[in-house]
Order: structure tokens, then C-alpha cells, then sequence
């Protein structure tokens, strides 16, 4: 059985425009140790739908799913408080903005002890053990001291192995980084992947990487999961991915990538993702898809096989992304 | 070879902080004694971390700030107060965040026409008007975009605006600063091929600031990498790319991530962060995270040597 299994999760958001859909029958299943990584440009309701399973939306978004289990457990069914005990402890999450994430009135210390004191209930010596331990496991220098520092005192790399050790604190099954790196610079972004692949080893936890930048995700992933405009469009393990993608808009962002370039002019994907008001009928990709016909135009496609990646296509391409290119 | 337009001879831009009433000011070495030159449609891209000063190295260039010292001529005309107004004509800026670099309450139209009102102010309004509407055409949007408003359109789009803008004067350089790091893949892909024919079409030079590598191999000719204001290491991008000389650069390189999961590489660690620039180390400042760093780096400052790569290094690679 796998830790995390989503089926047909959607996301809709009452704006003062009408509902909006965000996320859209999405299936994500993770299992034990595995990394899995979210693709997808802004808008592609990635962030949205790990949101929605943590139950971290505001009021004016609608959950539904046919099955959200995490661990053997329905989240559907829980209470709110019961919820509580496992979001932060067995599921835990990172956020972008380290900066933006801690609590500029707290030392890391305190706040990092606090999440030790409510799910654990160490008594304050243990707490401090702890934080120390986890300070040198993200590979802080001198615990002791930056324990007391506020996050304005470190950097932006620090902060973000501060979100790191809080939110392994308690040694949660499932960890979800929603864009660990996108804030950080690249000799940073290393050490942090590192980190991050090197802690999912060590403990067996399951990670779940948001990104857009699809150089993290071929160093780091194991399987892929391609979103557009709210669908999940293909799911295939890392390196099948890279080599053959199967959806259009999938092979179309390869191609766009700068270092495939083989002349001064980059293959270009016309056109944007649609948004609230022009949001097309059948296919979501196919204004902008150079395969379209009148059948993606107007029939919504469903997902292929499996030896298809899971692609949401009519015609799911098959050749490889070097013949294409 | 053609004559340069840029010519830039140890720039610096030192900024005075206060840290308390009675302490001493600091000085925050932004930018230190950078030459560069740069050709008519040549790309001459600056990498680096943040805090190196790609930006502040753009903004003396744009003669938004005063070097400390040192010169740069554009066109074979020395930047100093008195040229100051015959030359922000010839050097335009893109900056990095669409969002918030156009005026939410001027529509697409007055916007480009505003550089003609301040620096042409003998053309008339049909004539502007009429050159805008070109500009508007050569980056790509439509005819009725011109009575808009920038909230009705997209990152690509603005960042479309924004380079019609810039090129309203008919600059002969134009500085991007990180001009396609607020954008997605799908839609930077766009507005590279546009820099690309913009270039070839009005022989542009591009100072591109960006610390995306991938992109940076894409677009450059050149390539200048900082470390902590100080440039280590000069070049043509395919000699810097191919066999970086300065351990730094091999870091950076290395650190980058590919979009090949077939490709497993030698990723070089390097430990800790960018020191602070108030309190730059003696000797090279790169020796704190080297792994080559011995004691003559820690004390002594070494100086770009090489041609035509150069890097500043006691002990470079290769």
C-alpha cells in the first residue's frame, strides 16, 4: 500500500469572479522512500493540491477527493484536531520563502523547539538535545549559537536548513519541499539538495520535490509528475521522462530548455496558460499544442496507459525527445 | 575586429553604511576595479551569486550610479556629468521583474512614448505615436494593446513591453538585468529568441546579467564571472564553459543542475556561503571556500591573468 494515495483530487477557489479550479482530478500516490517530483510552470495548481492534502487552504477553497489516505489513515474523515497531530509531525512541509516562513519574533531555537514540546512532548533538556542534533544534521555550524539567533541574523541559505531541521524534527514519513531552492543560490541550492537526498536516504522518509526548474529534477527525482493548468498531463519515472515524453506540452518544455539548444533560436510553446475566463473545452494544452485537431479542441482527453505515462492526450507522442528535436 | 562600444576601466562602486551612532562607517565594496570591453552585437554576460555585484555593475553602466572610481566610455564617449545627457540615450536597462518595473496607471501607448517626450523633444506627437506603434509590432504585440493597461497583460508580455521601452531611443547598448529569471520555461524561451532578434536586427550590445548558466551559454559570446564585486575569471563563453580556469567557476559549473537524469557528475561541494561584502577577506576572496586555497591566497590578491581567458588565481586549472 502506498504512504500517500490521491485519487481525483480537486481544488476549487470562490473568487469574487466566479469559482475558479485550480487543481483538477488529480491522482498523486507516493510510496515509502521514494522521491517523487511535481513539475509544473505557476498555475499549474501544484503547490495547490499539496496544500489541499495538508489542509492549509483558506475557507474559500473547496476540497473534494474519491480517496486522500496517508499511512492507512482517511484524511477526509478527521477531525480538524486530529489532523493537527500529523500535519508537522508525520507529514511535514518546506516552504519557498525561508525568509518569509520563519517568524521574525522568535529565535530558530524557540521555534523549532516548538514543534518538539507539542507533537513529542520532550521536557526542555531533551528539546535542546534535540534541536542541537538536528542543527548538525542539516549542517549548521555551531548549533549553540544559532539556536539563539533570530532569522534575520542568518542567511537565506541557513533559514532554509532551519525550515529543514523543523520540519524533520519529529521524523515525519512524508516530507513535502514546495520550491526548497528557487529562493537560494546555486553552490547553495547543491548543498540543500544534498542535504535534502542524503536525509530521505538516511531516514526512509518519502519526499515529495515541487519544482519548475527540470535541472533539480532529473539530479534528484526518481518519478515525475507532469502538471498543466491545474491537470496532471503525465507521470513517468525520471529518466523514461527525459528520454521520451509522451505528452506534447511535456516534450514541448523540453525542448524549450536552453542547454538543448541546438541553434540560435529556441523551440517556443506559443501562447500562455489559460486562466479563470479562457479556459478551453477540450484539452486544456491544445491552443497551444502544434498537434492539435477538432477532437482535442472539443472532447476533454483521459489518461493513457501506463506504458504511456499516464499522458492526457489524444495522440500521446512516442519518439524519443532527441528524434523530435 | 570592430571598434568596442563599451570600453569600462576599473570600475568600482563602494557604498558608505552607518552601523550605529558612534562606530565608524563601513564600506560595502559592491563592485571592484572591473575593465571590460564590449563589441557592437556582441553579448557580453555577467554570472555570478547574489551579492557579487552583477547589479550594481548594471547600474553604473546604466549611469544610474556614479562609479567611485574608474571610467567607462560608450561609443568612444567618456560617462561624466557632462555627457551624462548625450549618453543615457545610448544605454537602455531591462530589469528583472515585469511586475514591477511599468507604471500600473500609464497605458502600454504613453509608456513607450515617454522616453521620446523627455530626450526628442522636438518630435511631434504623430511622429511618436507613430514610432511606438512600430516598437510595439517588433516585439511581438498586437496593434490594440497600445490603449491598454499593464494589469492586462502576462509576465511574457510585459517583459515584451519593457524591452520596447528600452529600445524606444534606439540605444547601442542595452543592459537585461536577469531579464527572464521571473518568467516560466515555456515563456522565456520566447522572449530569449526575441533578445536574439533584436540583436541581429538593429546590431544591439547586450550586457546580460543573469545567474542562470544554462541561459547564459545560450545567449552570451562573452562571459565575466564575480565573485564577491571582483571579477576571477574573463572570457569567450565556449574556452570559460568547456575548461574553467578559476576554481570558483568549476564550482559554480558543477553546482548547476542539468535536465539529463543519464548524466551523473562530479558535483564539487563547496563549504559555507559568500562573505559578507562589508568585510571582505584579505588576499583572494574566494581562499574561505576553496579547496586549492593555500597560505599565499589568504595574503596576497591575485590579479586577472591570461589571454584571451583569463582568471584570477594563483593556481588555475588546466
Amino acid at each position: 500500500m502506498p504512504l500517500l494515495e490521491l485519487r481525483n483530487l480537486s481544488v476549487d477557489f470562490a473568487t469574487a469572479s466566479g469559482p475558479f479550479r485550480a487543481v483538477d482530478g488529480v491522482d498523486v500516490s507516493v510510496d515509502k522512500g521514494e522521491i517523487l517530483a511535481i513539475v509544473g510552470e505557476s498555475g499549474s495548481g501544484k503547490s495547490v493540491s499539496m496544500l489541499a492534502m495538508m489542509g492549509l487552504l483558506p475557507w474559500t477553497a473547496t476540497v473534494t477527493a474519491d480517496v486522500m489516505n496517508f499511512d492507512g489513515k482517511d484524511l477526509r474523515q478527521l477531525s480538524p484536531k486530529a489532523r493537527r497531530k500529523i500535519i508537522g509531525k508525520d507529514m511535514a512541509m518546506i516552504f519557498q520563502e525561508p525568509m518569509s516562513s520563519l517568524n521574525p519574533c522568535f529565535t530558530a531555537g524557540y521555534q523549532i523547539k516548538e514543534a518538539l514540546r507539542l507533537h513529542l512532548g520532550l521536557d526542555a533538556k531533551a528539546r535542546q538535545k534535540r534541536a542541537v542534533e538536528l542543527f548538525e544534521m542539516v549542517g549548521i555550524p555551531a548549533p549553540e549559537e544559532r539556536l539563539k539567533a533570530f532569522p534575520h541574523q542568518l542567511s537565506g541559505g541557513m533559514n532554509q536548513r532551519v525550515m529543514i531541521a523543523m520540519a524533520i524534527a519529529c521524523n515525519p514519513k512524508l516530507l513535502i519541499a514546495d520550491e526548497p531552492t528557487t529562493a537560494l543560490d546555486v553552490t547553495i541550492q547543491a548543498q540543500i539538495l544534498d542535504l535534502l537526498t542524503g536525509l530521505q536516504r538516511d531516514t526512509g522518509m518519502a519526499l515529495i520535490l515541487i519544482t519548475h526548474d527540470m535541472g533539480v529534477v532529473a539530479e534528484t527525482a526518481e518519478r515525475v509528475s507532469v502538471q498543466y493548468a491545474g491537470q496532471k498531463v503525465e507521470e513517468q519515472p525520471v529518466a523514461d521522462l527525459f528520454a521520451t515524453p509522451h505528452h506534447p506540452y511535456t516534450s514541448a518544455l523540453l525542448a524549450a530548455l536552453p542547454e538543448r539548444a541546438t541553434e540560435r533560436h529556441l523551440p517556443t510553446i506559443p501562447g500562455v496558460v489559460p486562466g479563470q475566463f479562457d479556459r478551453p473545452e477540450g484539452c486544456l494544452f491544445s491552443p497551444r499544442c502544434k498537434f492539435a485537431d477538432d477532437r482535442c479542441r472539443t472532447v476533454p482527453p483521459v489518461p493513457a496507459s501506463a506504458d504511456l505515462g499516464f499522458a492526457r492526450c489524444h495522440y500521446p507522442l512516442s519518439v524519443s525527445a532527441e528524434a523530435e528535436a | 575586429m570592430t571598434a568596442p562600444v563599451v570600453v569600462a576601466d576599473k570600475l568600482t562602486r563602494h557604498y558608505e553604511v552607518k552601523r550605529g551612532l558612534f562606530a565608524a562607517p563601513g564600506i560595502v565594496k559592491a563592485v571592484s576595479e572591473t575593465s571590460f570591453t564590449l563589441e557592437p552585437g556582441k553579448t557580453l554576460a555577467i554570472v555570478g551569486e547574489s551579492g557579487c555585484g552583477k547589479s550594481t555593475l548594471a547600474r553604473v553602466i546604466t549611469m544610474i550610479e556614479e562609479p567611485t572610481s574608474g571610467s567607462f566610455s560608450i561609443g568612444g564617449v567618456t560617462a561624466g556629468p557632462d555627457t551624462q545627457a548625450q549618453l543615457r540615450t545610448d544605454v537602455q536597462i531591462v530589469f528583472q521583474d515585469p511586475y514591477g518595473s511599468l507604471n500600473p496607471r500609464q497605458r502600454i501607448g504613453s509608456i513607450l512614448e515617454e522616453p521620446l517626450k523627455i530626450n526628442r523633444p522636438k518630435m511631434s506627437a504623430a511622429e511618436r505615436t507613430a514610432k511606438a506603434r512600430e516598437m510595439l509590432a517588433l516585439v511581438g504585440l498586437r496593434p490594440e494593446h497600445f490603449d491598454r493597461y499593464p494589469h492586462m497583460f502576462s509576465g511574457g508580455q510585459r517583459q515584451r513591453i519593457a524591452v520596447a521601452r528600452a529600445l524606444m531611443l534606439e540605444p547601442k547598448v542595452l543592459v537585461l538585468d536577469e531579464p527572464v529569471s521571473a518568467l516560466d520555461l515555456s515563456i522565456q524561451s520566447q522572449i530569449l529568441n526575441l533578445l536574439v532578434d533584436l540583436q541581429e536586427r538593429m546590431g544591439l550590445a547586450y550586457l546580460f546579467i543573469s545567474h542562470d548558466l544554462s541561459v547564459v551559454k545560450h545567449m552570451a559570446d562573452d562571459i565575466i564571472v564575480m565573485y564577491l564585486g571582483r571579477p576571477v575569471e574573463m572570457g569567450p563563453k565556449d574556452l570559460v564553459f568547456a575548461h574553467p580556469r578559476h576554481p570558483y567557476t568549476k564550482a559554480l559549473l558543477s553546482a548547476t543542475p542539468v535536465a539529463d537524469p543519464k548524466g551523473a557528475r562530479q558535483r564539487i561541494k563547496l563549504e559555507g556561503e559568500l562573505p559578507s561584502p562589508l568585510n571582505v577577506p584579505p588576499g583572494c576572496a574566494f581562499a574561505p571556500r576553496c579547496w586549492k586555497a593555500e597560505a599565499r591566497c589568504r595574503a596576497e590578491r591575485p590579479e586577472l591573468e591570461g589571454a584571451p581567458q583569463s582568471a584570477a588565481c594563483f593556481f588555475p586549472e588546466g
